[in-house]
């Protein structure tokens, strides 16, 4: 369990995020699960690349083991991805509330379907 | 070096600076030029390298000079080539017609905006493509999704901003899936590029992360590309977007999908773990059928006409997957083929339901969309009654007799209807066709009957715009003839015309679907 500490936080923060995008109806809180979900993957890339007593990747003769650097530079960019979606997923939901008067998904629903009743749209 | 050499980096560099210079010009002729020309030459790179894969084989281009698997790799082999056709081609006839069609319902200080992000869009969606990189699929892939967001919600309706939140959601959990997949391939070979990958992982293909990376890869592209059961964003998204934006995201985003899923399939899973020791296929089979047949039964009772054709995409997507599930050459070649003709086919609709709008327009209720920037955050409250009739020109109670004052438009929906449902002479007709003959060689003559049966799902759908469009008596008092501008019919019979070019001539269409499959299943045995 121990030697595997990286992946159990991994699995752990993958599902919660998960959980919490499904079963909430808050549209901020949905984005903060769908963060969460995202780190999780950041950790399963950058956990194998640390070995412990490594060192940066520049060769000497003082140092035998080196860390891998590549997952650190894959997940910079991860980052910067989940990070743009993050600030995307907010300024839709201010332009949502706008519109709506309203952040709760339920309800959306519900005024988009009044909406569309009176429209007589068959969604 | 002559510049001909770096075609392959052109090909998406083009389209990606052309976003930021959008951006910079502001004005919006300046940036609508500026992005069509970047889609233009796009495309012609597009047509240069596909005769070049054509006539001298797979192309591997080194970024920076780095060799693979070191550095980053484009690779074009004859199935990349032929989507970078389709995509460019689409965006390059697309633009035009966004030109004319966003006047009336982008807010005017924010087109260069939409200019910038469309350049994104297809740099994204091109980029996906060539690369031969797995990390490099990722970005790419939330390039092209991020900017596919904010061009979803620049519809007028409001639930274009619902439906471009529910895609952001779905889209970036699907997104992750990728990037997860792609971790457990990197873990277990330590490489990224993908043919490095494919060499490294034989022997270990049955090792329980290379499953687990299958796994997660498989649904997280199929919830890119609106296979059945992950299909909910795509009909809101279609319905509510831009009509050129639903045009453009129907006739490539999903594509580029079942591009990618083809590409990990074939070329980095291999063949024998896919179809020979999972039960993938099987499944692949029954959601494809599910999606014939649910998708398009549902299509047959919207009231909306976008959303009508948003499910028949899901439907279509079906024979797509269909193709996939085969695991032979014929198989695959009615996947790729269909991938290209029903992405024209949808494509042509959709920009001509987009001219609807324009046709069925009461004077005033089209008014010029609101200039200010607080009517463009609260349009709802600004122009009531008026915005959300013109928001909404496409349920059937508006259309009835539209026939009669816009031929033209109705005319070419019933031809690009007429290769949905696969009439001979169309090219529809030649995706079913190969797709019959796969199912005949396999012996399982129960799918050509599936296949034949939910056709008709099709007819039915396309005849209910039929009997609405062309039977019922238009409402009284608007029989003048009133056809969109030209600079946005143009573009759509292109595509029309195309749609029944290549249902004619198929040199083009399967004669590269034929070499990329047999490319495709030799590496991958």
């Amino acid at each position: 369990m121990l030697d595997h500490f990286g992946y159990v936080v991994t699995v752990f923060l993958m599902v919660a995020g998960l959980f919490i995008v499904i079963a909430r109806g808050n549209l901020i809180k949905k984005l903060i699960g769908l963060s969460i979900f995202q780190t999780s993957v950041y950790l399963l890339y950058i956990v194998p690349g640390k070995l412990i007593g490594g060192t940066a990747p520049i060769i000497s003769p003082q140092f035998s083991v080196y860390s891998n650097p590549l997952p650190h530079v894959l997940i910079l960019t991860a980052i910067v991805v989940g990070v743009a979606t993050l600030a995307l997923g907010l300024a839709l939901a201010v332009r949502i509330r706008e519109a709506y008067d309203s952040i709760e998904e339920d309800e959306i629903l519900m005024r988009d379907q009044t909406a569309d009743a009176s429209e007589g749209v068959n969604t | 070096m002559s510049i001909a050499a770096h075609l392959p980096a052109l090909q998406v560099v083009l389209p990606l600076i052309s976003a930021p210079l959008a951006v910079l010009l502001r004005r919006r002729d300046l940036a609508f030029w500026m992005v069509t020309a970047a889609a233009w030459a796009a495309f012609a790179t597009a047509i240069q390298l596909w005769l070049q894969v054509a006539a001298g084989g797979t192309i591997s281009y080194h970024i920076g000079s780095w060799p693979p698997p070191w550095g980053i790799e484009y690779r074009i082999d004859r199935l990349t080539s032929f989507v970078l056709l389709l995509v460019s081609g689409m965006a390059a006839v697309m633009l035009p017609y966004a030109r004319s069609s966003i006047e009336r319902e982008i807010p005017q200080e924010s087109h260069y905006l939409f200019y910038a992000m469309f350049g994104l869009c297809l740099a994204g969606l091109l980029g996906i493509t060539i690369t031969g990189d797995a990390f490099n699929i990722f970005v790419f892939l939330e390039i092209s999704s991020l900017a596919t967001y904010v061009l979803i919600a620049l519809g007028r309706d409001r639930r274009a901003l619902t439906a471009a939140y529910q895609y952001l959601i779905m889209g970036s959990i699907g997104a992750t899936f990728i990037v997860i997949g792609i971790g457990f391939l990197y873990l277990t070979t330590g490489t990224l590029n993908l043919a490095d990958m494919a060499s490294r992982l034989r022997g270990v293909e049955s090792s329980r992360p290379v499953l687990a990376a299958l796994a997660f890869l498989t649904v997280g592209i199929s919830l890119k590309l609106a296979l059945f059961p992950l299909h909910q964003w795509l009909p809101n998204a279609y319905t509510y977007a831009p009509s050129p934006v639903t045009a453009f995201l129907a006739a490539t985003a999903t594509k580029v999908s079942v591009y990618v899923l083809i590409r990990f399939y074939f070329s980095v899973f291999g063949e024998s773990l896919v179809y020979e020791r999972l039960p993938l296929p099987q499944i692949m089979l029954g959601l494809s059928l599910l999606a014939m047949f649910g998708a398009s039964f549902i299509a047959i009772f919207q009231n909306n006409l976008k959303r009508l054709f948003a499910y028949s995409s899901v439907g279509q997507i079906g024979y797509i997957t269909l193709g996939l599930s085969f695991d032979s050459v014929n198989g695959l070649t009615a996947s790729i083929v269909h991938l290209f003709n029903h992405g024209i086919a949808k494509g042509a609709i959709f920009l001509l339901i987009g001219g609807i709008a324009v046709g069925i327009a009461t004077p005033g209720a089209v008014s010029p969309a609101p200039t200010s920037p607080k009517g463009a955050g609260r349009r709802e409250a600004a122009v009531p009654s008026n915005a959300r009739e013109a928001a909404t020109p496409h349920t059937f109670d508006r259309l009835a007799g539209l026939a009669q004052r816009m031929p033209l438009t109705c005319f070419g929906i019933v031809l690009g209807g007429l290769s949905l449902i696969g009439v001979p002479g169309t090219a529809g007709f030649i995706s079913k066709w190969y797709l019959i003959l796969a199912a005949l060689e396999q012996g399982q003559f129960w799918l050509v009957g599936a296949i034949l049966l939910s056709s008709l799902l099709a007819v039915a759908y396309v005849w209910h715009f039929i009997e609405v469009a062309y039977f019922r008596a238009p409402p009284v008092g608007q029989v003048a003839r009133k056809e969109a501008p030209l600079a946005m019919l143009i573009p759509a019979w292109l595509l029309i015309a195309a749609t029944i070019w290549f249902g004619l001539d198929t040199s083009v269409t399967v004669g590269t679907a034929l070499d990329a499959a047999r490319q495709l299943m030799d590496k991958a045995q």
